[in-house]
């Protein structure tokens, strides 16, 4: 199957759509919660809670035997709490920061986790458990109940971020003040993690715990790239993470040997990559334009500054001048003259120039502005 | 006439890990003053702010705002917090910051209205920053955005003003221009307590100020004690401004 043949499917084949639709809304609801999470520099705290998360699927698995995904992620979603409870306590009441909480809980949990798979990869009657999907996921396991649930979690997350909305904002900016207008800051904080771990427990079989926290921060990060207010640089967050998730879904459809999770989430890092080099008033590129603009500028401002002087001292500011006379300056080129003629400020005949009044006038101002900006 | 004490710290003591920033400190503070916080760095001038206003809970004592608990009374007290202590380039604008300043009074989920938008946008115009407000504040110079969060506290039409270090790099117009604001605040009978690093100018700013360093070196009247005896026990060198009174 190829690209094309995925987008004629996609609307037709059960499968196809589910796991689409599927990797769309989670892309959607981890850029929106990641940009949170990217806003309060809690980058390494996805991170942590989705490996915290994969002990708690082992558990579930030992004690239910089940391998209905549901039952699993109610495991994921209580150790993925109980880790990023300790992350709290730990940073709270003993000196570590609390980056190195953060490493503390996800290696211990992850190493554990670990343990566990291991450990019912080797019982008898385990009949390929496929908890290791957990790893990297496996959205080709996605049936409808998952894609509902992904929804469910979704639309609550976002009723509770627009109902929070003023609260959220003031507490990403500035939580010491957020707290001295008498607001809960602890009960914000709490519902803003249990939001992010809500979305990573739905992302789990899809992306796996070792992914997940990029498929949070990717979209995010480059959202902001694009835009300097909240409100748009989440929603274009959502729309990269959905894309994300509907790119990936169709290229590793469409070649059969790729998992989704992974692809999903290079996709992703192609939108960070795109969007640090391309983007408008942030991007590499366009702050290498503006400089090398800045530069040509002030080379035409200094060349016009003393053609300006060189005509003051007569009386008809348009009496010409050899161009020989710039040639002791070094802003002068004849890039620079045309450019000067283009504008109209100087008149260029044979080997010699003139300054007009209109650029006589600009060089003047030119020097009003910088003393004003003293 | 009996003057009300604003704020009343009884016995504060404050610690980071087990490490005591803040040491048995008394304070009462009148109402209707301009006062100054001095201290070297790392004195917990800050915290002593942070205190007051319950973001930093101690590990004794007790502070009362008008004789209650700042949670009763958290309306009454604005805030300027240290310039560096956010992320300037967090995505919003000038006057979006300002409009926060709105919010304590309107409480959890209401969204600010036009009249909260207007009160803004006169808090902009008294700081001299209304054609900035749809500015991007990373976009803003020091004193700017120095200017927006006085702005801020300003909009909160508090009793009591907390600022910490708000003339911290800003220029010598901007300086005026606050203190000239600040000077409005008190003569309309508002309290005003700002930490101040520049001694010089305590004097001409201030007419009540407090020194710390850990613990309460004196607090009163700018007149009577701003002398070099509390500076030098202050700041352990020997300290000589040239005071004029
Ligand atoms: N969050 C914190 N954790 C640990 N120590 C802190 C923290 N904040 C401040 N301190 C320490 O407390 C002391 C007082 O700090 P601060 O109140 O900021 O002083 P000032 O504002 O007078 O410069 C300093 O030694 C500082 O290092
Ligand atoms: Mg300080």
């Amino acid at each position: 199957m190829n690209i094309q043949e995925y987008f004629s499917l996609v609307f037709n084949d059960y499968t196809l759509r589910t796991i689409t639709l599927g990797t769309a809304v989670l892309g959607a609801i981890c850029g929106m919660l990641g940009s949170f999470a990217v806003l309060r520099k809690q980058s390494l705290l996805g991170d942590a809670i989705s490996h915290a998360a994969l002990p708690g699927i082992a558990i579930a698995f030992l004690i239910t035997g089940a391998k209905n995904s549901n039952t699993l992620l109610i495991g994921a979603l209580v150790s993925g709490l109980i880790g990023a409870y300790w992350i709290r306590g730990i940073t709270k009441n003993t000196h570590l920061k609390s980056d190195t909480a953060l490493g503390l809980i996800l290696s211990l949990f992850f190493g554990f986790g670990m343990l566990l798979l291991t450990f019912i990869q080797k019982m008898p009657n385990s009949n390929q458990a496929g908890l290791d999907k957990y790893l990297f996921g496996q959205a080709a396991t996605l049936i409808e109940s998952d894609v509902w649930l992904m929804c469910i979690v979704t639309a609550i997350s976002l009723v509770v971020v627009l109902l929070f909305w003023k609260e959220f904002k003031l507490l990403l900016f500035d939580a010491d003040y957020t707290k001295s207008l008498g607001y809960n800051t602890q009960f914000l904080d709490l519902l803003i993690t249990a939001l992010i771990v809500l979305a990573i427990v739905i992302g789990l079989q899809t992306v796996g715990v070792i992914l997940m926290s990029a498929m949070l921060l990717a979209p995010a990060a480059a959202a902001r790239q694009w835009t300097n207010s909240l409100g748009v640089m989440i929603f274009l967050a959502a729309i990269f993470g959905a894309l994300s998730g509907v790119l990936g879904t169709a290229v590793s459809a469409s070649s059969n040997n790729l998992s989704t999770g992974p692809v999903i989430v290079l996709i992703a890092a192609v939108f960070v990559v795109f969007s640090f080099i391309f983007s408008p008033g942030r991007g590499l590129l366009f702050k290498e334009i503006r400089y090398w603009k800045n530069r040509n500028d002030l080379q035409l401002h200094k060349t016009l500054a003393f053609m300006h002087n060189i005509a003051k001292t007569h009386e008809n500011i348009s009496h010409p001048h050899s161009i020989k006379i710039l040639n002791n300056f070094q802003g002068y080129t004849k890039k620079s003259l045309k450019k000067l003629e283009g504008k109209m400020y100087i008149t260029v005949n044979g080997s010699m120039w003139a300054m007009t009044q209109e650029g006589y006038d600009a060089a003047a101002n030119l020097y009003n502005q910088h003393n004003n900006n003293d | 006439m009996k003057q009300n004490i604003a704020i009343t710290v009884d016995d504060l003591t404050v610690a980071y890990n087990y490490k005591p920033v803040l040491w048995d400190i008394d304070l009462a503070i009148p109402e209707g003053v301009l006062m100054a916080i001095v201290g070297p760095n790392g004195a917990g001038k800050s915290t002593l702010i942070k205190s007051i206003l319950d973001i930093i809970k101690p590990i004794a004592g007790s502070v009362k705002i008008f004789d209650k608990s700042y949670k009763e009374q958290h309306k009454l007290v604005a805030y300027v917090p240290q310039k560096g202590s956010v992320d300037w380039d967090f995505p919003t604008t000038a006057l979006d910051v300002v409009m926060m300043g709105t919010y304590g009074s309107l409480g959890w989920i209401k969204r600010p209205g036009q009249k909260q938008k207007k009160e803004a946008l006169e808090a902009l115009e008294k700081v001299g920053m209304l054609e900035f407000k749809s500015r991007q504040i990373s976009q803003l110079s020091g004193g700017q955005q120095q200017r927006i969060f006085l702005a801020r506290a300003l909009v909160q039409k508090a009793s009591i003003y907390l600022m910490d270090e708000p003339f911290q790099g800003v220029d010598a117009t901007t300086e005026k221009a606050i203190i000239n604001i600040l000077k409005e605040l008190r003569k309309a009978g508002k309290t005003v307590i700002v930490v101040h690093h520049d001694l010089q100018t305590v004097p001409e700013y201030f007419d009540w100020v407090t020194f710390l360093n850990v613990k309460k070196i004196a607090t009163g009247p700018v007149k009577d004690i701003f002398n070099d005896d509390n500076l030098t026990k202050t700041y352990g060198i020997n300290y000589k401004v040239s005071v004029q009174q």
